[in-house]
């Protein structure tokens, strides 16, 4: 039996009149990695502060590895690590100066040998005396990465982790993420990113509105949500406007793809709901996410 | 990477922990040896300016002596208490705003076992300790003009530091009780600069008004320039009632500024 290294049960979090977190539910078994998917404003990052405690919930428990929040929060902070989505790194510090603080904040007991574990991990053993103000966007985002492994921890909180950045360094980060992943370290990563999720998720909960409004693996999600194809139908806004009315009168959702429109669950089509000339593809995770929260994915 | 429980669980969880306050100054220190010159440079050259144009140009022109002292002797033990809340309470001020709002400095922190209670210790010590040091370089300057070196003189660190406390957490506490930065000008001119020129630096407050005598023998600051004349010229039985109101001055401050920043950094 799996045991659980997150738990959320009924969780709220107001911030005046906003309501950030909607009686959140959440369970993240030991071991995997979970992609906390949802589009901005939706309480992925209230629920990343919720985790470590930088922030209270108004009503509901929360467990971390067996601690209880917010009483417990800081022994669940000394088995998790966390990758911010902001960069909050000393720039005027040395790389390894970085690390070796965070080792001290960690307790780590061998501060030497963990800083020279955090240089291998982030690739800057050449960069180890420059200050982090000298380094690149994507070796600051490894610096952060390495700097919340450096006490080994059970669980690691991902907060947009490749937010901003570009293809090739986004890959490189997904290379050590699925390391980590890899080698038994829980993950809970939130990101909007649909490929990321993709690609690192062992399982995706997607969030609107404060709550999860659908989880399960990429594939069963894409089934049960998406159906196996979707057409993509190009042209002038009159056509597309046809082409829609058409969709819909035989109850097939339709959904905004950048200058076209996309047809999900093509295959359930009849009487040329879907126009010859539309491109066909197999139904994917970003189908499920903008029919299920309306909003672009990126 | 993954899966070693047991260097986290053998570390300790208890309140202010002495670790994670070091932890908490080590990120200090890191960050001050990239300052340093700077500090120091002005640290030395203030106390310069000031006794050149008050001890040597007011005392040489205006007042000759004052409380049975060379006016260059009255200024420049004074001067103690002007570097030390300069040293304190300003960098506290924009410090704290600055790492908390524009450099999420407190968010990594506080993503570690650390809690808001000793990082807010953590930084009042450390800016005590730098405080307890630059606060002794106007004694050193006013040797250079005349003061003759005394034994009390050796404690005069401490009473910097334990006033510097006081004000590091009085810094800390504003900057987690303002919105914008500009709004520390109120600050300066309301309290800061009161509180400096009635602390008895520049002219005895025994001349001042009634109620600003009274106001002197509250403030800090009064308490520490006092406490350092004493230092050099003879300690008095009352100085150990004005070392009992630093500490509580820094107690009192400690514990609003902890409430005050985890106001500000739980939501």
């Amino acid at each position: 039996m799996s045991v659980g290294a997150i738990e959320l049960h009924g969780v709220f979090k107001s911030f005046g009149r906003i309501t950030a977190v909607d009686g959140l539910d959440l369970e993240v078994p030991a071991g995997i990695c979970l992609g906390l998917l949802g589009p901005n404003g939706a309480g992925k990052s209230t629920t990343m502060r919720l985790l470590t405690g930088q922030a209270i919930a108004d009503r509901g428990e929360i467990e971390v590895l067996g601690h209880e929040l917010p009483a417990e929060a800081k022994a669940a902070r000394a088995e998790m690590g966390v990758v911010p989505q902001l960069d909050n790194l000393d720039v005027d510090v040395t790389v390894e100066d970085n690390l070796a603080v965070f080792a001290r904040l960690y307790r780590v007991p061998d501060v030497k040998a963990a800083v020279e574990r955090g240089l291998d991990l982030a690739r800057l053993q050449g960069r180890r005396r420059d200050a982090v103000d000298e380094l690149s966007g994507g070796m600051r985002r490894r610096l952060l990465l390495a700097r919340g492994l450096l006490h080994r921890p059970r669980l690691m909180l991902l907060d947009e982790p490749t937010v901003g950045l570009d293809p090739q360094i986004r890959t490189q980060l997904w290379s050590l993420i699925d390391g980590l992943r890899t080698e038994g370290t829980t993950i809970l990563m939130s990101t909007h990113y649909i490929e990321e999720a993709e690609r690192l998720a062992d399982e995706v909960a997607v969030m609107a509105a404060g709550k999860i409004i659908a989880r399960g693996r990429p594939a069963e999600l894409i089934a049960e949500h998406a159906g196996q194809q979707t057409a993509e139908v190009y042209g002038p806004p009159q056509r597309l406007a046809e082409a829609r009315a058409t969709a819909e009168a035989q109850g097939l959702a339709v959904r905004p793809a950048g200058p076209a429109i996309a047809i999900v669950g093509a295959e359930r089509a009849r009487d040329g709901a879907v126009p010859e000339e539309a491109i066909r593809r197999a139904a994917s995770l970003e189908d499920v996410f903008v029919l299920l929260t309306g909003e672009e994915a990126e | 990477m993954s899966g070693h429980p047991a260097e986290a669980e053998a570390m300790s969880i208890r309140r202010l922990d002495p670790a994670a306050i070091t932890g908490v100054m080590s990120r200090e220190v890191a960050n001050f040896r990239t300052f340093w010159k700077a500090t120091t440079f002005s640290s030395v050259l203030e106390p310069v300016v000031y006794l050149l144009a008050f001890g040597l140009g007011l005392g040489a022109t205006v007042v000759n002596r004052v409380d049975g002292l060379e006016y260059v002797e009255f200024v420049g033990t004074g001067m103690v208490a002007t570097a030390v809340i300069f040293s304190s309470a300003l960098p506290a001020m924009f410090g704290t705003f600055v790492k908390e709002r524009f450099q999420r400095t407190y968010d990594a922190i506080l993503a570690a076992p650390v809690d808001v209670e000793e990082l807010v210790t953590g930084e009042m010590l450390w800016i005590g300790i730098r405080a307890g040091f630059y606060g002794c370089f106007p004694l050193l300057v006013t040797m250079i003009f005349g003061l003759d070196p005394a034994p009390g003189m050796l404690v005069v660190p401490a009473f910097c530091f334990f006033t510097a406390l006081g004000f590091a957490a009085f810094g800390i506490a504003v900057a987690a009780s303002v919105s914008k930065i500009d709004q520390f000008n109120y600050v300066t001119t309301l309290v800061i600069t009161p509180l400096f020129l009635v602390a008895g630096t520049f002219f005895p407050i025994d001349g001042l008004p009634e109620g600003l005598q009274v106001v002197a023998q509250v403030n800090p600051l009064h308490q520490l320039v006092e406490l350092v004349r004493h230092a050099c010229f003879g300690f008095e039985a009352t100085d150990l009632i004005r070392i009992a109101v630093l500490v509580a001055f820094a107690v009192v401050m400690w514990r609003i500024a902890v409430r005050r920043m985890s106001t500000r950094l739980i939501d």
